[in-house]
């Protein structure tokens, strides 16, 4: 249960960050990747700076975390897919101005705009997930 | 030109406090706050698919969903504290966000991340495909932004 509450906790420092970042209006990334404003620079290095800490420093600092048996390791892998579908990523995410994190927290700031990301979020892991289902298994999807 | 035509602090500020986010989560929990994840795992709940009912999505997807509900309340508490008393809205059409939202949903997973899971957890995580992956959708989302641009679609 505690796992649970701190998991939640965490998400609304997360989400609480993006909406202070503005990172929650799509014009604010489309001006980044317009070359308007560079502060999609600054939220991502600020994020990445505390998270490398994080990632190096507490597994030195205790063999487990606090509430569980183990620390999960990223699977990113050198694969074709990796590149495919990050380049596809990309495309949607200049279309929309919005990544899957600002989607989910937009709702919070009253935007329902963002149900029509969400959808077209939803419906394209489906569809990834249905390929994935019926092809090879280097298809099938990772974490993330 | 000015980098930050809006100030800068807002974006270091709030960058910092989604990295704090991330680090509790592991901390706390080893878990990673990837936020792409969820729009796969909680398939399973309806599909009988073998890509959903894979044991990690099975294993995952309830703190997943725990995890989203987190980033609804805390973009909801900006707003009471600090929001406009409207509510959030975009000039980017709908068409836009339902397209971009479908061809960024199916690109994420397949990458197996996104903007969170590639470029602050795995590039965290010092993985050398994350910060590919980082430059790769940097580099199409600039590229099809600068084209809508050039084609008078706005904003």
């Amino acid at each position: 249960m505690s796992a649970a509450i701190v998991t939640v906790v965490a998400g609304a420092l997360f989400g609480f960050g993006l909406a202070l970042s503005g990172m929650v209006r799509p014009e604010v990334v489309l001006s980044f990747l317009q070359f308007q404003d560079f502060g999609l620079m600054l939220v991502m290095g600020g994020g990445l700076a505390v998270t490398l800490a994080a990632y190096q420093l507490a597994p030195r600092w205790r063999r487990t975390p606090l509430l569980a048996a183990a620390y999960e390791a990223h699977t990113a892998r050198m694969h074709r897919d990796t590149f495919v579908g990050s380049a596809l990523f990309g495309v949607g995410w200049g279309l929309s101005g919005v990544c899957p994190g600002p989607a989910i927290a937009g709702l919070g700031t009253g935007n329902l705009d963002m149900l029509w990301v969400l959808g077209g979020l939803a419906a394209g892991a489906w569809l990834q997930g249905v390929f994935a289902s019926g092809g090879t298994p280097a298809a099938a999807p990772q974490e993330g | 030109m000015q980098w930050f035509p809006l100030g800068w602090q807002h974006y270091l500020a709030g960058g910092l406090l989604i990295g704090a986010g991330v680090a509790l989560l592991y901390v706390a929990t080893g878990r990673l706050a990837g936020m792409s994840s969820v729009f796969t795992s909680s398939w399973s709940y309806v599909s009988s698919r073998a890509a959903f009912r894979q044991p990690r999505w099975l294993a995952s997807r309830a703190w997943r969903l725990q995890l989203a509900l987190g980033l609804v309340l805390g973009a909801a508490l900006w707003w009471l504290l600090l929001g406009p008393a409207e509510p959030l809205a975009t000039g980017v059409p709908a068409w836009r966000l339902a397209l971009g939202g479908f061809v960024a949903g199916f690109g994420a997973r397949l990458a197996g991340g996104c903007t969170s899971g590639h470029g602050i957890c795995g590039m965290g995580s010092l993985k050398l495909p994350s910060l590919l992956a980082v430059l790769t959708f940097m580099a199409t989302g600039f590229l099809t932004a600068m084209a809508l641009s050039a084609l008078g679609v706005a904003p």
